[in-house]
Order: C-alpha cells, then structure tokens, then sequence
C-alpha cells in the first residue's frame, strides 16, 4: 500500500540511469547495492543535492532499505542533504588542519562571505561547510571547493580563490 | 571440540565458538552490551574486552573464536583496565538521568555502571543531545540515552526482517533513528525495548507507571494465536502493568509479537463490564451474582422446557481456556443442547467426521527452520502468527529452503519465497490440485481420472518437485483456509499431497485456543448445529462466550439480527458497549488475560496451563467459575469444582488414545467452489481478532489497525472504472461500507480483498462471497 513515489529514472536524465548502470556492473550480479555511494554521487552531480526522494529512489533502484542509503548518505560529509548554493566551499577542521590554523581560515571565510559554518550565501552562491578530514594532511590548512583541493591556505591564498569563483 | 581455560576453570567448547559463548554456558559473566545470542556480532560497544594469553590487547570476548589451549582472563588488572576504560566512554555522553528513565532499575548500563563505573568522569564539557524521533504508538524513544549498541537496527534486520532503524549520522552525531519522520511498523517491533541495554526505547504503554523493583512477576501464556508464547505478566498491587516474553527456546525464543506484548492495555478499558445486568422491559439494569443466575435459570429454563434444547445454541471464542470450553459443552450437553461450536469463521462442514482431534502441526518450530521445502497454503503468517513468521524466514533465509505460498491475497513478507502465487477462490482447489497431479506423474503414477483436464504449471511442477527431492518437507494450510466456503475440498488436496510426498505439516487456527476448544469437545453433535447453521437460523436462546458478534463471527449481520430476534441472548464477556446492549439480555462479566487461571492447548499440541496473575475487576469472575456455578443452579451433576486442576484432570483423564493432529480421508465429493463474479477475499485484521485485542487502545492505534482499503488488480478496476486511491463504497448484504481503492496487482480477477473485522467491517458478509462495489463521488 506503499504511496506511489517517482521511481529513480523520472527523478533523473537518462544519462545519469546510464552511468549508475555503470557502476552497478562493476559489481557481481546481487551485489548492486555496493554502486550506493556512486550513485548518490551521480544524483548529486545532476541534482545539486540529495532529497528525500532522490535517496528512496537510489533506495528502490538497487534494492536495498531506504535507512541503509539515508546511513551512507548522512554518514559521509560531501553529501549535501540540503540545498546548497552554487559553490560548496569544504573546510576540513580536524586535527592537522586545526593544528595549522583551520580555526582562522573558517573566522575568515565567515567574515568574508558572512555565513556561518553550514549556511549558504544570501546570493545563494556559496555555501560554507565544516568537513571531516579529506586526507589531505600534508598541506594543512586546506579547503576543496566544489570537487578541486587548495592546500597551505593563507588569507591572501583564500581571497584569491574566492575571486575567482564564478558568479 | 577444544579446551579452553577462562579465569582457572578448564571448559570445553565447539569449534567456532566465541568466547563469550562458552562463558556465558559456564556462568561466567562478562559485562556487555551490544552482543546479545540472538543476533549478529556488532563488537562495537567494546565492553567485553577480556585478556587472552599471548595476545597483547585486551580483545573483545563476543567476536573473538575460541582455540585449543587458549586461556581468558576475565578479571585480570588488565581486563578490568580495559573494561573500566570503556565504561567510562559509555558514560561520557549518557545522561545521569536514572530517576527519570523508565529503565532505572533493570537498565543493564545501570546494572554494569555499578560494577565497572567510576565515581568521579573525566569528562567535563557538555553532554551531546539527540532529538527523540516519533516512531509510533508502541515505543517511546529518548536517543540522548542510546549508546549505539545497535542491537534494534540488527533486530530490524535478522529477525524482523524489515529494516526501518538505522545509524546515521558520524562520529558524535550519530543516531539511531528513523531518519525521516516514521512510525515503526513490524508486528514485532516491541522487542526492541527488551533489546535496548538502556532507557533509549521504552513501552510507551507502560511509560512512567511502575518501577521494576515494585513488580511481582507471574508466568503465564499469551492468548492471541495459536502458539502460545510464553509470557511473563508483571504485576503491581493487584494490577497487571505490562507483559514480557518469558524465555522459551522450542515456541516463542525469547521474542514477542507486539499482539501478544500490548493487549493487557485493553483490560483497563473502559468498557469493562463489570457487574452482571439483566434486560428487563427494554431497560438495562446491573443486579447480582445470584440474581443473574436465578433469571438465567428461569429464562434458560423456560426456553429448554417449552422449545426443547434443539432451540438453545452455546458458541464460545476459540481464545477461551481449555477448562472454560471443556465446562461450557458440558453444561450445554448437561442440558441435553447439542449445538455447540468454537470454529465461528467456519463456513464448510461438510467433511468434518475427517477432523483431527485438533488442529495443529506435526512438527516442532525448530523442524520448521530446518525445512528444505514448504508448500504453505491461504496463510499470512506476519500478521496472523507472527512468530511462526521468524520460524519461516529463517528457514528461507539461513537454510534456503523453497518455499511455495498460495494465496488469495498477498501475503506481507519478509523473506524472499520460491515462488508467490495468487489465485482466485474460484481457482484455488484446481490449482492444488494442479501440485497434486505433477506428483503423481513425477512419481510415475497415473493421475486420478479427475485430474485430467488440469494443466501443470511451471510453479506447480517446481513446487512438485522441491516437496518429491528435498528430505524435510512441509504442507501448512494458514487459518484463513478455515474460513472457506470449500475448506474441505482444498484440506483434501493438501492432504493427498501430503500423503504423495514424506511431508510433516498441518493446519493453524484463529485464536490462541482452537486445539483445546476441539479436544474439550466445543463442537457440535450428531444432530446438533454448527455455528454456521446456529446463526443462520434462528434460535430462541444463545449464549455466547468471549464473543462479540459484530466482529467474531463469520457473517456478522446475521448473527446480530438473530441474537436480536432470540427471547434469550446470553452475553458472557469481557468487555461490552453500547451494540452489546441491543442484542444482549443478559451480561454476566468475565475475567481476561491474566485474570484467570487455565490450560491452552497450541498448534504444537502442547498442553500450557497458567494461573491468574490478578483478580478480576468489579464483579467479573474467572470463566469457570461461573460455569461451575451456572452448573449448580442448572441442578447439573458433578459441577462441584474447587480449581481449573481438577477440570482438566477430568479431560485428561478422558482421553484415551493419543491425540493427533492428523487429517483423516475424506469421503464421497467435498463442496467444491462455485462462486459468481467480483469475490470478498481477505485474511483477519491483525489487531481486531478479540475483545480484549480490540480494546487495547495503542494497538488499535498502529498503521496496521488503522488502515484498512479495499484492493482490486487494475483489470478489474479498469473493467468497473475505478482507478487507485479513489473513494468507494462496498456492500454485501447489508449496508454500504465506504472506503479507498488500493490497486493490488497481485490479486487475481475479480477478487476483492476487503479483510475481516476491522472497524465496519460488521456491515459485510462472508468471506469467498459475492461483494459489490462502487465509485463515490467526491
């Protein structure tokens, strides 16, 4: 007696299916569920964010509980489980960051583009996000902008990236 | 096997083992929290590190196998070191919230802080906090509590078999939840407050009212379906506060169906009757004990003298007690009446010489997660046993087994069956047979002459063949075959598959008590009335017994306008209202679950008697009681009972062979189905099954209770211009029922799934009868 929800292939274009297929095959037969991440990733790719309908329907399309993709999809920070703006800036603040000064690179994106850690611009083009550790240690403080890494921040470094964000 | 040694004691244990196993079997204690025997090993809660010679880091005792000469150090400094450390992170985020929590007192954390805990915790910043997510009318939750044991969401998973818990989030802001807004819908979702080691899942029913330290606690059995789970009724100044599962391996394990943990709550209803009351001149009226007696005396009497006892009809509800039943047909026989029936759903009776002695299996649950093959026919087990359920899914799941459901309606499952069939009533014997004839051919015998005409299916050919090959084999006929109009027929069938193949099996029956209302003798003579022909014709006296017609009988709109038109109606109940009143005349209140002592008999053949675990309200009594007074003032012989011992000591003692669950023969043609176009299908609501279920305010409460559609495929729809979710009316012979339309695909042509005594349900007629329907404008 389930509400009829759109199924995945209504929610996006033909050629996201395609590439989530993709995945899928590089799976043994049965084990489709394993493509979850990707194919969260795709849906996000095409969606900007990942709604509640766009999860249940990955949830449907690979067989596997709706809880179980809302676990993997809350668990991992570069999921955006609300809408986000143009551009996600992505601090990391844990330890090697935080040791190096993440804590005044977040003070100045604040002050820069006037949004807390999680809020999004009020021109809905940059959206500030506190993450986990994206491995990327050895250049500490660092920050990832949309899917690109910058590494060894210092404030002139951060006002130059945010320059030369497209509008 | 190997040897192992834990803290000096030399034990044996299999190979495989944990350690925490073979300690647990030799009465060692180790702290833990989220390994629990019945389910999969997590290992994250990391209390029960122990020490292991050789190894130099304390290991968790759940996910650590044993070997040859290994040696466990339980309390070792450096075990205890472990154990105290993770104790302490456990506490980190745990609020100190024990006089508030529901769990305080019988809170594993709690229990184990005491030992392991410290006095003073390192940690000084602020205690994280978690919204508590909404999850039904069953459970309360309160997550700041959880400790992430995750033992609900591997319940969720292994053994309800619907994941609808989960983990998300990371790190501190991990929760266990629904994730989005949701009630937890699994008929055996309240196992997880005895799972949860804390005060994070509680019983919402049960919320605030008692401390565990008050409660004195009385074994006893539950009394909804016909495994008699093994419960423990806890008890506090005379008042049943909640219903436990009691630990028993071969029936219930240590679960409980949410039916038979909640419906205490419909006790303290209300709508107690609690005094005797007469209809005198149109008026109610309540009177006492000896007076109730004396009128029933004078009217019973009366109508016995001037009618004769063919006139008289005693129907009971097959959740009675074994002693209850046992008494009331020999009241009924006492005075000469031979229509006397439990099977209330029963249309068929044409075979009934080929009965069994009871319903029920010739196989243990444990044989029945060891099958290889199962052909399981007109049953949905989740909602109509729902731990036989458990039984099944691990048969399918862990031993593969093939599992062949037909159906008329689509079974809820959990499990992935070998194949799912659904058929029309009108179909439904040909399409056993169907089984039947493949059998015999793979057999390389020559079908019967009737069989000719029939086709075999790939489905039936396949299930023929699982039931030929596989070694454990089964053949389970579901309770809702019993209420077919061609039950005989499609038992017959089922029975010579069973004799063509080596398959153990049986039948299951509605109520808790249907084996014992049989072996009590609850039917009816040779010359008597079944309860099918005692609520088509009119009598002038009934006495119904634990019955409320609206929702207990096959055909409720006639058995409500007969009692009506009856000189005498006897209502002998737990609960009544205000329909009570207008086809009763006399009310004699009874005692329920837990309030009175008595044998049930399950489908397994196990005799379980039980003894009250409080007093009965008001004036209401013990069953037998009142029958073994009614008895006396009846001027009966041998009525002179002093407890329920000496009642089923007498049936025992009359029993002479061993009993049997086993279908005789049948002889001469069965009643095969002719059934006319749009058919009722439908099984019975969980939830509505007896009064005291039907009184039990958080179950009726469940998005199993409250909704109720009516399904149709989409040909059938499409034939009669209907289309999914529209507002429809349905009728029988009585009145209009409206409801919603639910596009069921799985449904055969032309059959109308509207289920059995839900709320308004009372209106419609029989099952596997014609049914109109109808759009409604909005």
């Amino acid at each position: 007696m389930a509400k009829p929800e759109p199924c995945l292939t209504e929610l996006l274009p033909q050629e996201a299916i395609a590439s989530i297929d993709h995945w899928i095959s590089k799976y043994p037969p049965g084990r489709q569920q394993s493509a979850v991440m990707a194919a969260l990733t795709i849906a996000q790719d095409h969606h900007g964010w990942l709604t509640e309908k766009l999860m249940n329907g990955i949830a449907d399309y690979l067989k596997m509980p709706r809880i179980a993709v809302y676990e993997v999809a809350s668990f991992y920070s570069m999921y955006h489980l609300e809408p986000v703006g143009k551009h996600v800036i992505s601090v990391c603040t844990n330890v090697s960051c935080m040791l190096c000064g993440s804590d005044s690179v977040v003070e100045h994106l604040s002050k820069r583009l006037g949004v807390k850690l999680g809020q999004t611009t009020s021109d809905s083009l940059i959206t500030l996000k506190e993450v986990e550790c994206l491995g990327a240690c050895g250049g500490a403080p660092m920050l990832e902008v949309d899917k690109q890494y910058h590494e060894n921040l210092t404030e002139q470094k951060i006002d130059e990236i945010l320059a030369g964000l497209e509008k | 096997m190997v040897n192992i040694e834990i803290d000096g004691i030399s034990l044996e244990a299999e190979q495989g083992d944990m350690i925490i196993e073979v300690a647990d079997a030799a009465g060692v204690s180790i702290p833990r929290f989220c390994y629990h025997h019945k389910l999969s090993v997590a290992a994250n809660c990391r209390m029960c590190l122990v020490e292991v010679e050789n190894i130099p880091k304390a290991v968790p005792a759940c996910a650590t196998p044993v070997a040859d000469g290994m040696k466990v150090q339980t309390r070792s400094p450096r075990a205890r070191e472990a154990q105290k450390s993770v104790m302490e992170f456990l506490l980190i985020n745990h609020p100190l919230d024990c006089p508030i929590c529901d769990q305080g007192g019988e809170c594993e954390l709690q229990d184990i802080a005491m030992g392991y805990g410290g006095d003073v915790s390192q940690f000084s910043e602020g205690k994280r906090v978690v919204v508590d997510p909404y999850i039904g009318p069953l459970i309360s939750t309160e997550m700041t509590r959880c400790i992430h044991c995750t033992r609900c969401v591997r319940f969720g998973t292994e053994v309800a078999g619907i994941r609808e818990l989960g983990a998300t989030g990371r790190g501190e802001n991990m929760s266990i939840g629904t994730f989005i807004e949701k009630s937890v819908d699994s008929e055996i979702s309240g196992n997880i407050i005895d799972l949860c080691p804390v005060g994070a899942l509680t019983s919402k029913p049960y919320r605030f009212s008692a401390r565990a330290w008050e409660m004195g606690q009385v074994p006893s059995i539950a009394s909804h379906d016909c495994l008699g789970s093994h419960v423990n009724i806890h008890v506090r100044r005379g008042e049943i506060m909640r219903v436990v599962p009691r630990d028993c391996e071969t029936i219930n394990e240590c679960w409980l169906s949410d039916r038979d943990r909640f419906s205490y709550t419909g006790l303290e209803s209300k709508q107690r009757l609690l005094q005797p009351r007469i209809k005198e001149k149109g008026q109610w009226k309540n009177v006492e004990w000896q007076d109730v007696f004396e009128h029933i005396v004078t009217k019973l009497g009366g109508i016995l003298e001037s009618e004769g006892p063919e006139q008289v009809g005693f129907l009971a509800h097959p959740s009675s007690t074994t002693e209850e039943l046992y008494l009331l047909q020999k009241l009924a026989r006492g005075l000469k009446v031979e229509n006397i029936d439990y099977r209330l759903f029963q249309q068929d009776f044409s075979a009934q010489q080929s009965d069994p002695d009871y319903p029920g299996l010739d196989l243990t649950l444990s044989d029945v997660e060891s099958l290889d093959a199962m052909l399981v026919i007109g049953a949905n087990l989740r909602k109509e046993q729902p731990l036989l359920n458990i039984r099944l899914r691990k048969a399918a799941q862990e031993n593969g087994a093939a599992i062949t459901l037909v159906n008329t309606i689509s079974p809820d499952l959990n499990y992935e069956p070998h194949s799912n069939v659904l058929l029309s009533p009108q179909a439904f014997a040909d399409g056993l047979r169907g089984i039947l004839k493949a059998l015999y051919l793979l057999k390389g015998d020559i079908p019967p002459e009737q069989l000719n005409s029939l086709n075999v299916d790939s489905w039936q050919q396949v299930c023929a063949e699982k039931l030929l090959e596989s070694p454990n084999v089964a053949v389970i006929l579901g309770a809702q075959v019993s209420d077919w109009p061609n039950y005989h027929e499609v038992r017959e069938v089922a029975r010579l598959i069973r004799s063509l193949t080596s398959a153990s099996g049986g039948e299951l029956s509605w109520g808790a008590n249907a084996a014992g209302a049989a072996i009590a003798g609850m039917v009816n003579g040779e010359s008597g009335f079944n309860s099918y022909e005692m609520l088509e014709n009119t009598l002038q006296a009934y006495v119904l017994w634990g019955i409320d017609p609206r929702f207990d009988v096959a055909d409720p709109l006639q058995a409500v306008t007969n009692l009506k038109q009856a000189a005498l109606s006897i209502c002998v109940n737990t609960h009544y209202d205000e329909t009570t009143e207008t086809w009763a005349d006399v009310m004699l209140p009874m005692a329920g679950f837990g309030e009175t002592s008595g044998t049930y008999v399950n489908c397994l053949g196990n005799w379980q008697s039980f003894t009250g675990a409080v007093n009965p309200p008001g004036e209401a009594r013990p069953g037998w009681k009142i029958l073994r007074v009614l008895g006396n003032f009846m001027q009966l012989n041998d009525f002179n009972y002093t407890s329920t011992t000496e009642v089923i000591d007498e049936l025992r003692g009359s029993i002479c062979n061993k009993l049997s669950s086993a279908w005789k023969a049948q002889e001469g043609t069965p009643h095969s189905y002719s059934g006319s176009e749009l058919t009722r299908v439908g099984t019975h609501a969980l939830y509505r099954c007896d009064s005291l279920i039907r009184h039990a305010v958080p179950l009726q409460r469940t998005k199993d209770n409250t909704e109720h559609s009516v399904g149709l495929n989409e040909s059938t729809a499409h034939r009669l211009g209907l289309i999914d979710g529209q507002k429809i009316r349905v009728r029988q012979s009585g009145d209009w029922l409206p409801m919603v339309l639910d596009i069921d695909n799985a449904l055969a042509d032309n059959a109308v799934r509207v289920d059995i005594g839900f709320e308004g349900s009372e209106v419609l007629g029989l099952i596997h009868k014609p049914i109109y329907i109808e759009g409604v404008s909005e």
